[in-house]
């Protein structure tokens, strides 16, 4: 039997999956991390922040469909069309990494809606440490941990923790409560993540929160200059 | 007919990142009716949507299929007509709103994956002249495309009718994995049987659609809470 290798004749389409960083579209940041960490907090924080300088979206990726989403809409950070929940199937990692079919139609939503978008924050539901997004979906990913969920969390590491490319460690207020130790969590996150940055915040006190919104913008202009140069 | 192709298993694989994994075809209402409470009653289930939807499905994807090979890669307008009429066709057997709309979504973002695996202007005819086509004729239009024929196209469609919601039983009610897989083995003959029957077959479209499938899509299209997406 006949059999073609490659494009062409086999009918096997040649191109890649289209990367997120291709020709003028908003950039894509994931926000990741496990349940409670203070996830939603921080896109509700970011986009009260950044709504004045940046047109913004929001996708969220819930366990129960639109529990986030209605909290951002309750919180008005943003208007309601600009949030889109998605639903994940009892498998919240799966819709950001495995299978991102229902984000990337979310994405696509946004973008044909709104023309002008330079930002799309995509929260994943509360998963776990190997919850990570892919890099077909996002251009960056923010993982966020807190004080509260144990300071040995950057020690054992997993990739949401060593191959984020922000790490947010939320909740610091709380450290002395809980007896966390904070420059042993940055200690050791500096030896899993290398050059990789972390940052320490209180989302709900507005401590830190400057540093991650500089993050941000500084990641957007240079997404946004990578694209625009293709 | 040179039966199959491996490239017809990555079709049929449930893995194959198109969106398939966030729902349950109706198997979460189905949960939450106590019509599907263990083992048992999810064959009863998954035999009686066989019957009925998954007929009418795996004909439409052997018709499709048909259609679009005996066009040939060139003649996409008589292709385009005659898949619209099968379009038709299959909104008319299913009464409910969010069953047809459910259908086109996934139809629409497994399109989306195939073309990224296939490249064939059949496909490109149904990007253009559908918003998003039912999942079955997609199914149809991409097994021609992979040179596959309208029995194995069938089959196709026969099979992911069954495994879809088995997986989302065992996520939603703690089933045993390997008694829920050896529940769908059971029904692997029916599959077979169905796929020769609509291969086979150059009549119209079944009339076998099962109103108990079109109430629990409606409700759980107008729930609130929603693990899944249908």
């Amino acid at each position: 039997m006949h059999r073609d290798h490659g494009g062409g004749g086999s009918g096997l389409a040649t191109g890649a999956l289209s990367s997120p960083a291709s020709g003028g579209r908003p950039a894509r940041i994931g926000i990741g991390g496990p349940v409670g960490s203070g996830k939603t907090a921080l896109v509700a924080e970011l986009c009260r922040t950044l709504a004045d300088e940046l047109e913004l979206g929001v996708v969220t990726n819930d366990i129960y469909t639109s529990e986030d989403a209605e909290f951002l809409r309750r919180a008005a950070v943003l208007d309601s069309e600009r949030i889109l929940a998605v639903e994940t199937g009892c498998c919240p990692h799966t819709a950001i990494r495995d299978d991102i079919t229902a984000n990337l139609d979310a994405v696509g939503e946004l973008e044909t809606r709104f023309a002008h978008l330079e930002l799309i924050l995509v929260e994943s539901g509360g998963d776990n440490l190997t919850a990570t997004f892919s890099y077909g979906l996002v251009d960056r990913q923010v993982f966020v941990i807190d004080v509260a969920g144990g300071d040995k969390v950057p020690r054992k590491g997993g990739p949401g923790v060593t191959r984020s490319d922000l790490l947010v460690v939320n909740k610091v207020d709380l450290a002395p409560l809980v007896g966390a130790d904070l420059s042993m969590m940055a200690k050791d996150a500096a030896e899993r993540r290398g050059d990789r940055p972390t940052m320490f915040t209180s989302v709900r006190h507005g401590i830190g929160m400057d540093a991650v919104r500089r993050w941000v913008l500084d990641e957007v202009t240079s997404i946004r200059a990578v694209a625009a140069a293709h | 007919m040179g039966g199959w192709r491996a490239l017809g298993l990555l079709l049929a694989d449930g893995r194959l990142p198109a969106g398939g994994h966030a729902h349950s075809n109706a198997m979460e209402q189905a949960v939450d009716e106590e019509i599907v409470v263990d083992i048992a009653t999810l064959e009863d289930f998954l035999r009686g949507r066989l019957a009925t939807s998954g007929r009418v499905d795996a004909h439409a994807a052997a018709m499709a299929c048909r259609i679009a090979g005996d066009s040939g890669p060139s003649d996409t307008n008589a292709v385009a007509d005659a898949l619209e009429l099968l379009d038709a066709e299959l909104d008319a057997r299913m009464a409910s709103a969010a069953a047809r709309s459910v259908s086109r979504r996934q139809g629409g973002q497994y399109l989306r994956t195939v073309r990224e695996i296939l490249s064939d202007p059949r496909l490109e005819v149904l990007t253009n002249r559908f918003q998003a086509p039912h999942l079955a004729i997609t199914l149809g239009v991409a097994a021609t495309c992979a040179r596959l024929d309208a029995t194995e196209a069938a089959r196709i469609a026969a099979y992911s009718c069954v495994v879809g919601p088995s997986t989302a039983a065992v996520r939603l009610l703690g089933l045993d994995p390997s008694a829920a897989v050896v529940c769908v083995a059971h029904l692997m003959d029916g599959c077979d049987d169905l796929a020769e029957e609509a291969g086979g077959a150059h009549s119209n479209l079944p009339l076998a659609s099962a109103p108990v499938l079109d109430w629990l899509a409606e409700a759980h299209h107008t729930r609130k809470e929603r693990l899944f997406a249908s």
